[in-house]
């Protein structure tokens, strides 16, 4: 029934929505979905990780621990992310070595995992700012309770810091979760074949540029507006009773 | 779970629990203790009085070595608290300490504080715990509290808590830093009569308090502090009844 409807609007309106009606472009919207939800699920984990790590290793000891970590946000925070895609791909993508796949070669990071990698530690950079201002908000005398009661710096960090900073700061997180989401179309331009990638190679076949860009516009709300119901759901739930009313 | 052994030392039950020698502090020019001599028995409540400023908090917290000293001895159970090669945890797990802000984890249920230390810290069997947990709840009067979450209690509530919390480390003296000071006045007497009932069971015990009814009531001895110093000590009937320093004399006029 949707296919037939497509088709006739193609016909009579000339609005031509290919993958609706067309086997073949719905499998590949369908796998740029895919892609795109898988690309952004990897630099979201990746860019969390970083966060978490970075901002545990900010409250170092070592001075020389926190000028590398100070020293990794300025230079990613402070250029652009297509600069940092082209750089990981073809910087560094060129130099790192080549798999023999029996016959022909490959190189180990592929352009999905150089664009999981790129736009991951992007993001991360800021979720260490993002972490560290939740980390800040822990009252020290919640922590000196802890300390008091025998908790090692590592178990204080895990059980009080981490679950505390992590609510103090899951409104600017999920600022950045969504963020992070519409940065990953960058890997467009590193031909992973992701939404706006394959949107693109359809509509170079079918000649339909404004009705897949619709398309894609669509995609990007939805899958937007899920991620921040996500959030927010997340948020209600790690609600703390009674606190700050 | 048996106590593991502690590090050797000659310290016998009949020498103070505590022992503070020449404790001096700075927090950079400003000297906060000036050389405090303190001493505390087994089983015996201690009360440390004094005006504001005096350096009676940052006193309370050398014992337990939150804060460091600059110079000087403090001794629990015969062993230094400043010693860098000190095992903190072994320490910890025998002094609790209660504060003015109860500093309750506010994102575990109440019970979930009272288990967490011995469960993660100790790694204690969790059923056990969780027994000890409730009846140290049914102690401080808040069985039926047990799933609440601090900020749903009031002030007494969450400080009641904060005493289970820390008891269940069944640590062997308890420190209370101006444990009512944040109080409104018809909660100060829930928490007092639960301190109270724990030096009547002969917990030993050190408290910093404004509280000089209770202080005259249930301690052992009294230490009165002005300006980093111990000016007087005594049994309470002595120092409040018949204080031999004016400057003991000047502040109990102003706050009896």
């Amino acid at each position: 029934m949707i296919a037939p409807f497509f088709e006739r609007l193609n016909k009579t309106a000339g609005l031509n929505f290919s993958p609706f009606y067309d086997a073949y472009d719905w499998g590949r919207l369908l796998e740029g979905m895919w892609i795109s939800v898988e690309l952004i699920a990897c630099i979201i984990a990746v860019s969390l990780v970083i966060g978490v790590v970075g901002a545990g290793a900010q409250t170092s000891k070592s001075r020389v621990i926190r000028f590398l970590i100070a020293a990794y946000i300025e230079i990613f925070r402070n250029t652009p992310p297509i600069v940092q895609l082209l750089f990981f791909y073809f910087g560094l993508g060129a130099i790192t070595p080549q798999v023999d796949m029996g016959g022909w070669y490959e190189p180990i990071i592929g352009s999905f995992g150089w664009a999981v990698i790129a736009i991951g530690i992007f993001g991360g950079s800021y979720n260490v700012e993002i972490f560290r201002s939740g980390i800040e908000a822990v009252p020290s005398t919640t922590t000196e309770a802890a300390e008091s009661l025998g908790f090692s710096n590592f178990k204080i960090f895990v059980y009080i810091t981490l679950p505390l900073a992590f609510r103090f700061c899951l409104p600017a997180l999920t600022n950045n979760i969504i963020s992070l989401a519409k940065t990953a179309s960058l890997a467009y331009v590193i031909a992973v074949p992701e939404i706006t990638y394959t949107l693109s190679s359809i509509w170079s076949d079918n000649v339909n540029v404004p009705e897949m860009m619709i398309l894609l516009f669509a995609y990007y709300i939805i899958l937007v507006a899920m991620i921040a119901k996500g959030m927010h759901l997340l948020e209600k739930r790690l609600a703390l009773p009674g606190y700050g009313q | 779970m048996s106590r593991s052994a502690a590090p050797q030392t000659d310290w016998t039950p009949d020498q103070p629990i505590i022992a503070l020698k020449d404790v001096r502090k700075s927090f950079g020019h400003l000297e906060v203790l000036k050389g405090i001599d303190l001493h505390v028995m087994k089983g015996e409540v201690i009360c440390i009085i004094g005006p504001s400023g005096s350096g009676k908090s940052t006193l309370i917290r050398t014992i337990n070595g939150l804060t460091p000293v600059t110079a000087g001895s403090v001794k629990v159970e015969g062993q230094e608290v400043h010693d860098d090669k000190l095992d903190k945890l072994a320490l910890r797990r025998k002094i609790g300490i209660v504060f003015q802000q109860y500093n309750l984890f506010p994102h575990r249920t109440v019970l979930q504080n009272v288990m967490m230390a011995p469960v993660l810290v100790l790694h204690e069997n969790k059923r056990e715990v969780e027994e000890r947990a409730r009846s140290l709840l049914a102690k401080v009067q808040l069985s039926g509290k047990e799933d609440a979450y601090p900020a749903q209690l009031s002030g007494g509530q969450q400080q009641r808590v904060a005493i289970a919390r820390s008891l269940c480390m069944r640590p062997d003296v308890m420190l209370f830093d101006e444990v009512t000071a944040a109080l409104d006045p018809e909660m100060v007497k829930e928490v007092l009569v639960t301190i109270k009932e724990l030096a009547a069971e002969g917990m030993t015990c050190v408290l910093v308090t404004h509280e000089m009814g209770f202080a005259r009531e249930v301690c052992d001895r009294v230490y009165f502090t002005d300006a980093g110093l111990i000016v007087e000590s005594g049994p309470p009937k002595q120092v409040f009844g018949d204080p031999q320093d004016a400057r003991t004399k000047e502040f109990l006029s102003k706050v009896l």
